[in-house]
């Protein structure tokens, strides 16, 4: 998926957009609403990560704006402001949802996939790999003619795993980006999510393979 | 209600004594003027009776043959010896030489030099008496001498009639206090009533209302009045100010608590060393709560502040529920927890502020996905009988058995353990309840966990 990300504070930014690549997402960012309506005009996003507040206006004004001139790209608004009014017009002037910063990135890729997923209808969002088709916004794998459900968990941990296929991920790894940090979870949590993941794939080309003390790999046979 | 300063004199009874205390020396002077002139009449017609009496002696005094004559006129003595128990004298002198009558009558202090008498008061043989002396010139030894008559007659009636109007003046004056008291408190009431419908109207007012008071008041008043406003209004001013400070101190501390949870984040993922790894998800649910205590201040501020001005407009509970469970789906996914609403296909009108319930409904919301396992369910149940009844349901680890008063700032129950939380939550939900005259209540759920209900009175 191809991201917008305007914000102002470049730490900010540049943090987000690293967390939004390592999941496998591409991140333009735009640091003014002025470069953002360039970057808009120039190349086709999937979603658009607005801040509020930014130096060179209200980012809910450039949300009426684009709306206006039929921009459709979905929207998620973020703002420093916690309060239900920021909230309430938020949502009024098109925006599909709304996140308070300092927010978990967890949420924040929940957030992204239900936008993204009431935006569905994007095709290409389908991905082949080893025998099963993945279809992300469906939540849903395919094998041979069989389709399956996938719950949160289990397609939260098969998009990392997809991410970078065959290489290891520690226990600890995985826990932190399955979880928010606010959940209490023990090592094992873990093992519960790869055995459901483990037997939505049975009869495709996948493997998932316990390392013994490192942790988990995925690969095709 | 607590007197403020004990013992201080009461406005009502200085009112009251004071016009008592007027009217009782009213009716001293009522009492005095009464007895004085009824006085004064009594003896003036005593003095026209004397006089006439005195005259038509006088008018019988003639020069005879051998000397001065005396016809005494009988018919007058009969006149004034009739007046009940009054005695009379009279002596006759020509020049200084005693004639006739009762030697002794004491002689006027100043002889009358015209033909009209003069009047006095002499004691003679034990009674007060009221004389009266004329002089006529008469022709005596061919020479013209100075006849004097002098009249005196005892004042018994006059005492009595001067004893019985002291005692109707008395009765009078004493009438006249007794019907003061309650008048003076009749009136004292009417003059303080608006003190008190201004007080009422006060008092009355709730906890939260910061408006200035338009109750109707005297014109004596309304300094106070103005007082009271002037100091509403500061009050009022400086909560804004408070309130404008928290946001603004709110928002300053997110967007460096964003960059810093972002950092963790990112430095977690980088990170083999467990130990290090363990340090940054500590501090990453360090952040969290602080800015989830932030959000909670934030919200609380903008309770009472909405609570102050409190607008009640009509809204739609179940359109307003539906919105907030979509808004936390996304979460409830990501954690695998269900959620399930009940009771929002049909419209629920509600009067109120629609922000502050949504806030309350958030924060219940917000509580129950924390105290959720994953694979639970999270109800969300709206009823309408003769009240509007929301109740958020979950299947966590319940209420501790010392629950308390978890409605309490920043109380938090026993068993929270891990759980981030500011303890605000609750506190939030209860006065957005109180602010629209509705409760909340905490109980145990019917199949465990906890269930939060908001029970709002119905619009009409």
């Amino acid at each position: 998926m191809r991201f917008l990300l305007v914000e102002d504070t470049d730490e900010l930014a540049q943090a987000v957009a690293s967390r939004l690549a390592l999941e496998g997402h591409g991140v333009d960012r735009a640091a003014t609403l002025a470069d953002a309506r360039d970057l808009l005009r120039a190349a086709p996003y999937d979603l658009i990560l607005l801040d509020i507040s930014m130096p060179d206006g209200d980012g809910r004004d450039f949300l009426a704006q684009d709306r206006a001139a039929g921009g459709s790209v979905p929207v998620i608004m973020m703002t420093a402001s916690a309060s239900v009014n920021d909230r309430v017009t938020t949502l009024d002037r098109g925006a599909d949802d709304y996140i308070v910063k300092p927010f978990d990135f967890a949420e924040l890729l929940a957030r992204c996939r239900a936008v993204l997923r009431r935006h569905a209808g994007a095709a290409d969002s389908l991905r082949r790999f080893a025998g099963f088709t993945y279809d992300p916004l469906g939540a849903t794998i395919t094998v041979g003619d069989e389709t399956r459900e996938l719950r949160a968990r289990e397609l939260r941990l098969l998009e990392i795993l997809l991410s970078r296929p065959g290489q290891a991920y520690s226990k600890a790894h995985l826990i932190d980006r399955l979880f928010s940090f606010d959940e209490m979870v023990s090592d094992n949590a873990i093992e519960v999510y790869v055995g459901r993941l483990r037997r939505k794939l049975e009869g495709s080309g996948a493997r998932l393979e316990t390392l013994r003390g490192v942790g988990y790999r995925f690969f095709p046979e | 209600m607590i007197p403020l300063w004990p013992g201080q004199p009461s406005l009502r009874h200085r009112l009251i004594w004071q016009i008592v205390a007027l009217s009782a020396l009213l009716a001293a002077l009522l009492f005095i003027a009464v007895r004085y002139s009824a006085e004064t009449a009594s003896s003036a017609s005593q003095d026209a009776v004397l006089a006439a009496a005195v005259n038509s002696i006088a008018d019988g005094v003639r020069s005879g043959d051998d000397g001065l004559v005396l016809d005494l006129p009988y018919a007058t003595f009969s006149i004034l010896g009739a007046m009940g128990e009054e005695r009379i004298f009279y002596s006759l002198r020509l020049g200084n030489a005693f004639l006739s009558g009762y030697e002794g009558l004491p002689a006027p202090p100043q002889m009358p030099e015209d033909l009209s008498p003069v009047f006095y008061d002499a004691a003679y043989r034990g009674a007060d008496l009221r004389l009266a002396a004329i002089t006529r010139s008469a022709l005596v030894e061919n020479q013209t001498q100075l006849v004097t008559v002098v009249l005196g007659q005892t004042r018994f009636g006059q005492a009595e009639i001067a004893r019985h109007t002291a005692r109707n003046a008395a009765w009078l004056g004493l009438g006249f206090l007794v019907l003061a008291l309650p008048l003076a408190m009749l009136s004292v009431r009417n003059v303080l009533r608006p003190v008190e419908l201004l007080t009422e109207a006060v008092s009355r007012r709730g906890p939260h209302d910061l408006r200035p008071v338009r109750h109707p008041a005297p014109r004596e008043l309304s300094p106070l009045l103005r007082a009271l406003n002037g100091f509403i209004a500061r009050l009022r001013l400086s909560l804004q100010l408070a309130e404008t400070f928290i946001f603004e101190a709110a928002h300053r501390i997110r967007t460096p608590l964003s960059l810093v949870r972002t950092e963790a984040e990112l430095a977690l993922s980088e990170a083999q060393d467990e130990a290090t790894r363990m340090r940054l998800r500590r501090m990453i649910r360090a952040i969290g709560e602080s800015s989830r205590s932030a959000s909670q201040i934030l919200d609380h501020a903008m309770v009472l502040y909405r609570s102050d001005q409190f607008e009640a407009a009509g809204f739609d509970l179940a359109a307003l529920a539906a919105g907030a469970l979509r808004d936390i789906t996304p979460v409830a996914e990501m954690r695998e927890i269900g959620l399930r609403a009940e009771g929002l296909e049909t419209p629920c009108p509600l009067t109120g502020d629609a922000r502050m319930i949504e806030v309350a409904l958030r924060n219940l919301l917000d509580n129950a996905l924390k105290y959720s396992d994953p694979d639970s369910t999270v109800t969300l149940r709206l009823s309408q009988t003769d009240e509007t009844r929301l109740s958020i349901c979950d299947q966590g680890r319940g209420l501790p058995a010392d629950a308390g008063d978890l409605t309490e700032r920043f109380r938090r129950g026993s068993n929270a353990g891990d759980v981030v939380g500011s303890g605000l939550g609750l506190t939030i939900v209860s006065e957005v309840a109180l602010a629209h005259g509705g409760r909340f209540t905490l109980e145990p759920g019917k199949e465990g966990g906890t269930c939060a209900t908001l029970i709002l009175p119905r619009a009409d």
